[in-house]
């Protein structure tokens, strides 16, 4: 599993900066937990207090609002993320015999990293690729008509 | 020489940025000077990606082009493998009746000169010269109606936020567009972002708001980057800003992402979600109209209505109200997608079958089997057999077949597929996205896996247990989440019982 990195002083320090950058911001929990996620990899759990602390709302307000939206993470990913799609229109196109292919090919299930840290394997529902399915996103990249060997190519690359 | 590639998140799935790399590579090579465009997608995705080359007679298609096609594009273009002739002439085009995605896929997306240049800003300098309550009449007449689903009259919505009083107003744009089979706004968003813009800023002039959002997926991180770059130049040549071209009007606006989660589609759990709330249902009233971001009047609108409004003021109400057919007033972008020959954006007036959509213009399945079914308005509309395909594509029509057209995206499906595992698959995806609000769709949709398991274990007592189930989300969902997914549940029962008996008649 990736290992979590200590939080420490530099990560309060990294925290400040993000919450000095957002203030004043209409709304700003969600973009807050964005800048997050892209500095740290994770919102790591030392975070949430802090950020708690400069909304002035409670932890458990913002481990519910951290806790309700798929995108956030409470660890790490593994080094690649592939994201595939198992909405309706890619499974008209065979995606669901894609997704076996690859948990087959991992040995893991959704949400899953593999135990050498090198992918995490994600559902998504929807990347608007709707008439180029299978649709597949690999570390921020898109993939339209994915197939077995596409996805096995992927995978290599990603050792 | 002056050459296209789409940087449409379709194109580049498809290959289009190494298309790029390589035309640019390859004119290093050979000494050319080229002027290449990323412009957005013309919306023939079974073409992309798909490259254009300027030429007196106008613009020459070629594709779905690999990088390998790229050098011989330099060696002459008539004979070229991949040339279909001019794109403007292809038949996809021809039939289509584009005014909302006029300038997509034409234009340099970033370009405010090419915008100018296609009648970009006329609806805004004119909305800038009526008053307010002229530019809400003007959207009122057009007849245009939310098409993000609902299809609620965006005239009546504007006239209730520009009655209401208060500071402050905001428009927001639902460009969540979560929907499997839709990608018209990710499309539009990327391809004419300022297109957008515009029909915003005549929105805030219209109701007295000086501030709007675009509240986009993270599953669309090209039209996030598209918008993010197109607002910054519109504010530097004043079309946003505290005098809008000129004006004593004041209207900005800026891109908040989602964080993954379908539900903040519906506009009270995404108006909860921008709040930085979790992404619960409000209930209705209060309308967001004058109850709705921070607690103040707010239109929420889809992009696609958001969109249509320059080219209704530009054009005027008369001109978009006469395309269409009944009350269903001016044109729909279809989204034509799933296993289909010929997928993609099809804009085109009201009133065409579904039977002429499905078979006509997307030629079937891809796999050239039987279509089987056709799931009509994204995940939470019904599927739709043949038999139902004289439908007329209409709200009404729709409505009145048990159906809905929602935010006009088709998802083609050959005769290898299970309509049992479909309609599990919607009851599945309500549970993974419910809010949690309403017992009836976060218990019941994990009932709704469970009793079709059991139907497909042949438990004969499952059926009229899963029709009830469906009768009770229906009734007692705060949103159409819980509510509407007994759509493609109940229509998959109706229309396709032998994929449901099957297992029991094996069991007997």
């Amino acid at each position: 599993m990736p290992s979590t990195p200590a939080f420490g002083d530099s990560g309060v320090q990294t925290l400040r900066e993000i919450l000095d950058a957002h203030r004043g911001m209409e709304g700003a929990l969600l973009p807050i937990l964005h800048g997050v996620q892209a500095a740290f990899g994770h919102v790591p759990p030392e975070a949430l207090p802090i950020i708690a602390q400069d909304l002035n709302i409670s932890r458990a307000e913002a481990h519910g609002v951290m806790s309700f939206y798929h995108d956030f993470r409470e660890v790490p990913a593994g080094r690649t993320v592939l994201k595939l799609c198992r909405a309706e229109s890619c499974q008209a196109v065979g995606a669901d015999a894609l997704a076996d292919h690859a948990r087959d090919r991992l040995g893991v299930d959704w949400h899953g990293t593999t135990a050498d840290g090198a992918v995490t394997l994600e559902p998504v529902f929807c990347l608007g690729l709707c008439a180029c399915g299978p649709a597949a996103m690999v570390n921020g990249k898109l993939v339209g008509r994915a197939d077995a060997a596409r996805i096995d190519r992927i995978l290599e690359g990603a050792r | 020489m002056k050459i296209w590639v789409p940087l449409d998140s379709a194109a580049v799935a498809l290959g289009a940025d190494d298309v790029a790399m390589a035309i640019t590579a390859e004119a290093a090579k050979r000494g050319v000077e080229i002027t290449l465009v990323r412009n957005g997608s013309r919306g023939m995705v079974w073409l992309e990606p798909l490259v254009e080359i300027a030429t007196d007679d106008g613009r020459l298609a070629f594709g779905p082009m690999e990088p390998e096609d790229v050098p011989a594009l330099f060696d002459g273009i008539d004979t070229h493998p991949k040339a279909l002739g001019l794109t403007e002439k292809l038949p996809w085009m021809v039939r289509q009746t584009r005014l909302t995605f006029a300038r997509c896929g034409v234009v340099d997306p970033l370009s405010l000169h090419d915008y100018e240049l296609h009648h970009g800003l006329k609806g805004l300098r004119r909305a800038l010269d009526m008053t307010p309550a002229e530019v809400v009449q003007e959207v009122t007449d057009s007849g245009l109606r939310g098409r993000g689903g609902a299809g609620f009259p965006t005239g009546i919505k504007w006239k209730t936020v520009a009655g209401a009083a208060g500071p402050q107003k905001y428009i927001v744009c639902n460009a969540d567009e979560g929907d499997s089979a839709t990608f018209a706004d990710r499309m539009l968003m990327e391809g004419d972002p300022f297109t957008l813009i515009e029909g915003m800023a005549i929105a805030g002039i219209a109701v007295g708001a000086t501030k709007g959002y675009i509240y986009t997926r993270s599953e669309y991180p090209i039209a996030i980057t598209q918008m993010e770059k197109a607002i910054k130049i519109a504010r530097v040549a004043g079309i946003l800003g505290q005098r809008v071209l000129g004006s004593d009007i004041a209207f900005d606006m800026e891109v908040r992402v989602g964080a993954g989660a379908y539900v903040c589609g519906e506009e009270t759990s995404l108006l909860n979600s921008m709040e930085g709330k979790r992404g619960v249902v409000r209930a209705k009233p209060p309308l967001p109209a004058l109850e709705g971001f921070m607690g103040k009047p707010t239109v929420v609108n889809n992009v696609i209505s958001l969109a249509s409004v320059p080219v209704i003021m530009d054009r005027g109400a008369a001109f978009y109200r006469n395309f269409g057919m009944g009350r269903s007033h001016g044109t729909m972008a279809l989204q034509i997608a799933g296993n289909v020959k010929y997928g993609g954006l099809f804009e085109t007036a009201f009133g065409l079958s579904l039977g002429e959509i499905v078979l006509d213009i997307a030629g079937g399945t891809a796999t050239g089997r039987p279509v089987k079914a056709v799931q009509v308005g994204g995940p939470l509309g019904a599927w739709f057999p043949p038999s139902l395909f004289d439908t007329p594509f209409t709200y009404e029509d729709f409505a009145a077949k048990d159906g809905l057209i929602g935010h006009a995206g088709l998802t083609l499906a050959d005769d290898r597929t299970d309509m049992l595992k479909m309609a599990r698959f919607a009851m599945e995806f309500c549970a993974i996205e419910s809010c949690g609000k309403c017992t009836p769709c976060r218990i019941g949709a994990v009932r709704g896996v469970e009793t079709l398991d059991r139907v497909a274990a042949g438990d004969p007592s499952a059926i009229p247990l899963l029709t009830d189930l469906c009768n009770t989300m229906k009734a007692g969902s705060l949103c159409a989440l819980g509510g509407f997914t007994p759509y493609p549940v109940m229509s998959a029962l109706t229309h396709f019982p032998d994929d449901f008996a099957t297992a029991r008649e094996a069991a007997e």
